[in-house]
């Protein structure tokens, strides 16, 4: 995956809370076999004002100009600001692949469901937790100024508004390291082969009804 | 020694390897694989030239796509018939332990087929592409969801790289009333703790009533543990877990068996061991629950009402009810009694075995479903489960009473095939999530146990299944 070291960007506003894994990519989206092209359907049910299907022509569905998203003050925002137990429901990795395409960058939350948070960061899409009170803060100044940008440095675990203010976010060493260095998970798993090799014979003669 | 948890004892004994920061190595016993989170898996593989480490630990099943009826015509969405054409030939490509594709006699929703099969055993670790794999923590094992990109990690290198959570023990004490199931138990702990409740954790549920629960019970608590937001839950190995297992297709026989009910005999938390958190609930004060709203946690009793959200004080919480109130198209303080409903679904991974069939059938026999149901409906949850119902006569007490009999799959959980809500429909469902859209489209879930689906659809609105008669 693409390294990610700092980043900087235009938020979004997604004022709501518990945002589940099948409105960020409703199910119809699931049966394609790629890994991309869930772009056009972030927030598929929200954004548009017809139902999608996969296989139509995105660009030509009627767009509900009242979802955030399509506001044109938010085009090209690659920074999302939402609320409490964001991704919570399944496990499906269409979401952080949905909102990846789509094209942003991080998630800044008080709060994100543990399937979602452990997929987003292995596609290198940054999760931000923050105190409910500082992201109050962040949605108060994002709504107030058009053009609001934060900028994110991964190295230093902080975020950084226009007015010069700075807050720490945390990260697991291990996690902070893979997506600084774009680390292909399984690659650095088939380091430990031996150990594992090691671990299963061990394993089998403990519990040998589990090989055969 | 300290007393250790039942959570310590399955994470101890599969860590293979651990980092500075607790990021750890858990080597994976049982990788179950359907075919809605598998294709990128595969082809991940075959792009980096590498194959499975252990192709006897996957055991794989087609159940999201696959349709419920006129199987004789296929799959009819060429998408979704791709999908599982994909999952045939990756099958066929890289192998597994037992595969039950569409069609297969013992094909099914991929979390009953586990423990039916005897593929899901105590003491295990088990992975599965979907949310729900929390279901086979009943049998005393550490089992979660995972994504894609896991799912292909597992593949790999037959680990998972993961931290371990924060336990949480639930006790429900005290005796079930009349009517009242494991489903019952489970809405009502995600009503007490919310779907965040959970998040970091992993939950072991104990107590009187978890205990008196039969193996399928365990298995709707621990398949709802995600939607109270806990990746795992579980239930402590005792004499029915080991009766449940004993003689099933792909369990240990001989001395093997001897050996493996020794060691499960020991899959219990220790008399002392804490946890990180403790919730408890008194059994026997459990009613019949009701979703209202478009989360779990959105939950009352049959003898409640659908809540009012300008009594709500946090601006967001009353915001979200308020949404929800309007998806739904339910008012403030309206008797849940008086929700009509158009369509009844009995089926899914979290309600859809031979048991929740029984009760289902109990209810309405002898009985029609209202003639303003427009579609009730049974999907048992495999075709083992679907044949034994048909032994016991349970089919044709559903088809007298106007339910349609299907074949087993996910169906209308979750939409991905052709049972689907339309816009507007109201469903009472024995599925797991109540989300917007979640069974098509403008759909709107109400979830209760099989019990209170039945006499809804006799009833054509919620009625009290303790009185029902």
């Amino acid at each position: 995956m693409e390294k990610f070291v700092r980043r900087e960007g235009l938020v979004a506003p997604m004022d709501r809370a518990n945002v589940d894994t099948d409105a960020i990519i409703p199910k119809q989206y699931l049966k394609s076999i790629k890994r991309t092209g869930f772009g056009p359907n972030l927030f598929d049910a929200w954004r548009y004002l017809d139902h999608g299907e996969p296989g139509m022509d995105h660009s030509k569905r009627r767009v509900n100009p009242d979802f955030v998203l399509n506001q044109p003050r938010y085009r090209g925002a690659t920074i999302l600001l939402a609320r409490e137990n964001f991704g919570c429901g399944s496990s499906r990795e269409h979401a952080p692949w949905a909102l990846l395409q789509y094209g942003f960058q991080a998630v800044i939350a008080p709060s994100f469901a543990d399937i979602f948070y452990n997929n987003s960061l292995k596609n290198g899409l940054l999760l931000i937790r923050l105190d409910a009170k500082i992201v109050d803060q962040l949605f108060r100044e994002t709504l107030a100024s058009e053009g609001y940008r934060l900028a994110v440095d991964l190295e230093s675990q902080t975020v950084a508004t226009p007015g010069g203010q700075s807050f720490r976010f945390d990260i697991d060493s291990f996690a902070k390291h893979c997506l600084l260095n774009g680390l292909d998970e399984i690659g650095l798993t088939l380091e430990h082969a031996d150990k594992i090799k090691a671990f299963e014979a061990k394993h089998r003669e403990r519990q040998p009804w589990l090989f055969s | 020694m300290s007393a250790l948890t039942l959570y310590d004892k399955l994470w101890d004994s599969h860590l293979v390897h651990q980092e500075a920061d607790g990021t750890a190595l858990i080597y994976i016993d049982r990788h179950l694989v359907h075919e809605v989170t598998s294709p990128q898996a595969y082809e991940g593989l075959k792009l980096a030239g590498r194959k499975p480490w252990r192709v006897d630990s996957v055991v794989a099943t087609a159940d999201h796509n696959t349709p419920t009826k006129d199987w004789d015509k296929g799959i009819r969405d060429p998408v979704s018939r791709l999908q599982v054409e994909t999952l045939d030939a990756n099958i066929r490509e890289f192998g597994a332990k037992a595969y039950f594709p569409f069609l297969d006699r013992q094909q099914g929703i991929v979390h009953v087929i586990g423990p039916e099969q005897g593929a899901t055993l105590p003491g295990m670790t088990l992975v599965c592409g979907d949310s729900h794999t929390s279901t086979h923590g009943a049998l005393g094992c550490l089992a979660f969801g995972i994504g894609t990109s896991e799912v292909e990690h597992v593949l790999a290198t037959q680990c998972m790289m993961m931290k371990k959570a924060k336990s949480m023990r639930i006790v429900v004490d005290g005796q079930l009333g009349r009517g009242i199931s494991a489903k019952d138990i489970i809405l009502a702990i995600i009503g007490k703790i919310g779907t965040a409740g959970g998040t970091g954790y992993a939950i072991e549920y104990a107590g009187s009533a978890v205990s008196a629960l039969s193996m399928e019970g365990r298995m709707t608590l621990c398949n709802m543990s995600i939607e109270a937001g806990a990746r795992a839950g579980m239930v402590a190995v005792d004499e029915k877990t080991i009766e449940y297992v004993r003689g099933r297709p792909l369990a240990p026989e001989g001395a093997m068996w001897d050996k493996a009910v020794a060691y499960w005999r020991t899959l219990a938390s220790d008399p002392g061991a804490s946890f990180d958190k403790v919730v408890t609930l008194n059994g026997s004060e459990i009613r019949p629950q009701v979703t209202w709203g478009t989360s779990p946690q959105m939950v009352t009793t049959i003898d409640g009402k659908v809540p009012d959200p300008a009594k709500e004080t946090d601006p967001v919480m009353r915001e979200w009810m308020e949404r929800a109130l309007r998806y739904m198209d339910l008012k403030p303080d309206t008797p849940i009694t008086e929700i009509r409903l158009d369509k009844i679904f009995i089926g899914a991974c979290t309600n859809s075995r031979i048991e929740d069939l029984r009760v289902a059938a109990q209810v309405v026999e002898g009985k029609r479903v209202a003639p303003s149901i427009k579609l009730a409906m049974v999907v048992p949850g495999s075709g083992l489960v679907k044949r034994q119902a048909e032994k016991e006569g349970l089919d044709k007490i559903f088809t007298a009473a106007g339910f349609e009999w299907r074949q087993p799959g996910c169906s209308m959980c979750l939409g991905m095939n052709d049972d689907q809500l339309s816009p507007g429909e109201r469903c009472a469902s024995t599925s797991n999530r109540n989300f917007e859209g979640r069974q098509g489209p403008g759909g709107r879930t109400h979830l209760v146990s099989p019990a209170m689906a039945a006499a809804a659809a006799i009833a054509g609105h919620f009625v009290d299944v303790r009185t029902f008669s």
